[in-house]
């Protein structure tokens, strides 16, 4: 099949623009100072939070979005399409916009922060805010790349289970699961990724305390201000996170 | 243990009644879309009928729509209903043994039990070997023998069949089929196929569905032999002429006009104005150009559609009949598509039977 020739014009001008940045912070990252950049105290704080925090709800995402992608993919109600629509949601709105919402859902004086607050908990501006925040956008990555998962192992596997005499639990476990695997696998590491750099939400709702919320993305904004070589640094940092878990993905995606 | 099925579904235009008996086992046949997959999901349970009753043993598995009845529908894991479809489905991700162990494991054997009574299957249908290997490792045939296996291993009150040879290689097929007839003597059995073969072979009786309903059903050879649907003449290789049996003849519309088809009427004798059909084999009809004079044959006016070779002889279609004839006629009287023409057959050859 040919391609007309100058499509790769404009295919190249597009990876030119995504590459190239890449290319401007290894070049202006300061290779001397470097390692003693991403290991000062506040950096190595800041680095550890992001991945126990991402860690965090990477899990509240499986164990939330796989239920949710099952249902959404193996059973049919009344405004499902309007539910999927409204589940993706965070996927396109503004993490601002997630933050504020978060904000009046469980802060102080939020939906439920009353309820949260009788329990002798505080959420906002907590460890914990952070965590809400990135599951809140993550979810979606974990759920549509499950639901598709799904989808496309059908349910002819699942009728053989079950007409074999395994109960709905015991085919969901031996049967459904191991055949999304890999779509599962794939959609945590995406759901990782979004995690580690979420900043929107994480800002409005959790605020930006040293240890407590300041995670890498915060700690690299607030850095620019007074030491632009220590945001370059920990940038690349997380850069070579992100082709570290595209990989992952991209293996996922292939064992599939 | 037997089977008693009855099931309307409105939106698919079925309404069949049917019974196995306990150890037989009953080909159902039918063209596509006469509801033969739509009787089979109501079996597992994956469809809930309109109205119906579907009894295994003494376990009522589905009912529905009955006055005075409560509704049940027995989940389909919970059925001892086992399919065996087209095509194997064993699970990827399992090796062969473990897959044939699933069911015995999910219905609360032990890890070893389990997979001691799938080695046995393995061995009964002669894959023993392949055990360790995962799916992807093994041949169509080599799986779909997995797959009776795993079907078997589970222990199902009921076996479902649907279609078990059509995806193998012609080569492949005849194996199998000894070893389902085998492994399959004694047990209850509903077997979907379009294959004669699989009819005459593996099955008791044979069910006919045509347009949602049992046309007719019977044993086999009787079937096969003395058809009364245009399906089960079709499978069986046999012409046949649906009509009106009057003064001793079955008067037909054939291609737009009206003839009359005398033949040898079996017991009961179709009365007057009864439906009844002729059937004859395609050895019996002759091919002519021109309409033959003397003795009294029967005589269908016919445009030749297709010529193929058949055995040693040359298959000619016209429509829905066909004769076989020999090379030599087909090349004296030129025959090609297109070709205007009769087919003759004596009285003698055609066999009357009166329909309902």
């Amino acid at each position: 099949m040919g391609v007309p020739r100058w499509l790769f014009v404009p295919a190249l001008l597009g990876a030119a623009f995504v590459l190239l940045p890449l290319v401007a912070i290894v070049a202006r990252t300061p290779w001397s100072r470097f390692l003693e950049l991403i290991t000062s105290e506040s950096s190595r704080e800041a680095l550890a939070l992001s991945l126990r925090t991402s860690a965090t709800s990477t899990l509240i995402c499986v164990l939330l979005g796989v239920p949710m992608a099952v249902v959404l993919a193996r059973t049919s109600f009344r405004g499902q399409g309007v539910l999927r629509s409204l589940v993706l949601l965070p996927l396109v709105l503004p993490p601002v916009v997630g933050g504020i919402a978060l904000l009046y859902t469980f802060g102080r004086r939020g939906l439920l922060g009353e309820t949260f607050e009788l329990l002798g908990l505080q959420v906002a501006f907590s460890t914990t805010a952070v965590v809400l925040a990135q599951t809140f956008v993550a979810m979606p990555f974990l759920v549509v790349s499950l639901e598709g998962a799904l989808r496309s192992a059908g349910r002819r596997y699942e009728a053989v289970a079950a007409s074999l005499g395994a109960r709905p639990t015991t085919v969901f476990r031996r049967v459904t699961l191991p055949l999304v695997l890999p779509g599962l696998a794939s959609g945590a590491v995406l759901a990782f990724a979004r995690s580690l750099g979420e900043f929107g939400a994480t800002i409005t709702f959790a605020g930006s305390l040293q240890g407590i919320t300041r995670t890498l993305p915060l700690e690299i904004y607030l850095r620019r201000e007074t030491d632009a070589e220590a945001a370059v640094a920990l940038s690349l940092v997380l850069v070579v996170v992100a082709v570290v878990v595209i990989g992952f993905a991209r293996q996922g995606r292939s064992a599939v | 243990m037997s089977l008693s099925f009855d099931a309307a579904v409105d939106e698919r235009g079925v309404d069949v009644a049917l019974d196995v008996a306990e150890g037989e086992t009953v080909a159902l046949l039918g063209p596509n879309g006469a509801g033969k997959s739509t009787v089979l999901s109501v079996l597992a349970g994956h469809l809930v009928p309109d109205r119906g009753r579907v009894v295994l043993g003494d376990r009522v598995l589905t009912s529905q729509g009955r006055p005075g009845e409560r509704r049940t529908q027995v989940p389909p894991h919970d059925r001892h209903v086992s399919l065996l479809a087209q095509e194997p489905l064993l699970f990827p991700h399992l090796s062969v043994l473990d897959n044939v162990a699933f069911g015995p494991r999910s219905t609360g054997a032990s890890r070893s039990t389990s997979r001691e009574t799938a080695r046995q299957w393995l061995e009964e249908v002669g894959v023993a070997d392949l055990a360790g290997r995962r799916p992807a490792e093994i041949s169509g045939g080599q799986a779909q023998r997995a797959a009776v296996a795993r079907a078997l291993a589970a222990t199902p009150s009921l076996m479902l069949l649907d279609e078990p040879m059509a995806a193998l290689d012609v080569d492949v097929a005849p194996q199998l089929r000894q070893t389902l007839r085998r492994v399959l003597a004694d047990r209850t059995v509903l077997l979907v196929t379009h294959d004669v073969l699989d009819a005459l072979l593996l099955a008791d009786r044979v069910v006919v569905l045509e347009d949602g309903a049992v046309v007719e059903q019977g044993p086999c050879a009787e079937v096969l032999s003395r058809p009364r649907s245009t399906f089960a003449a079709r499978v069986a290789g046999l012409n046949m002429l649906r009509g009106v049996w009057r003064d001793g003849a079955v008067e037909v519309a054939y291609g737009g006009r009206s003839m009359r088809v005398e033949g040898i009427a079996a017991e009961p004798v179709p009365g007057e104005g009864e439906d009844a059909v002729a059937v004859f084999g395609p050895s019996a009809v002759s091919v002519f150009l021109e309409a033959p004079h003397g003795s009294p044959r029967n005589l269908v006016e016919v445009t030749v559609s297709d010529l193929e070779p058949h055995g040693g002889q040359v298959r000619v279609r016209a429509g829905s009949l066909s004769a076989d004839v020999s090379v030599r006629a087909v090349s004296e009287l030129d025959l090609a598509p297109g070709t205007r023409g009769y087919f003759v057959v004596k009285a003698s050859e055609v066999a009357v039977y009166r329909t309902r």
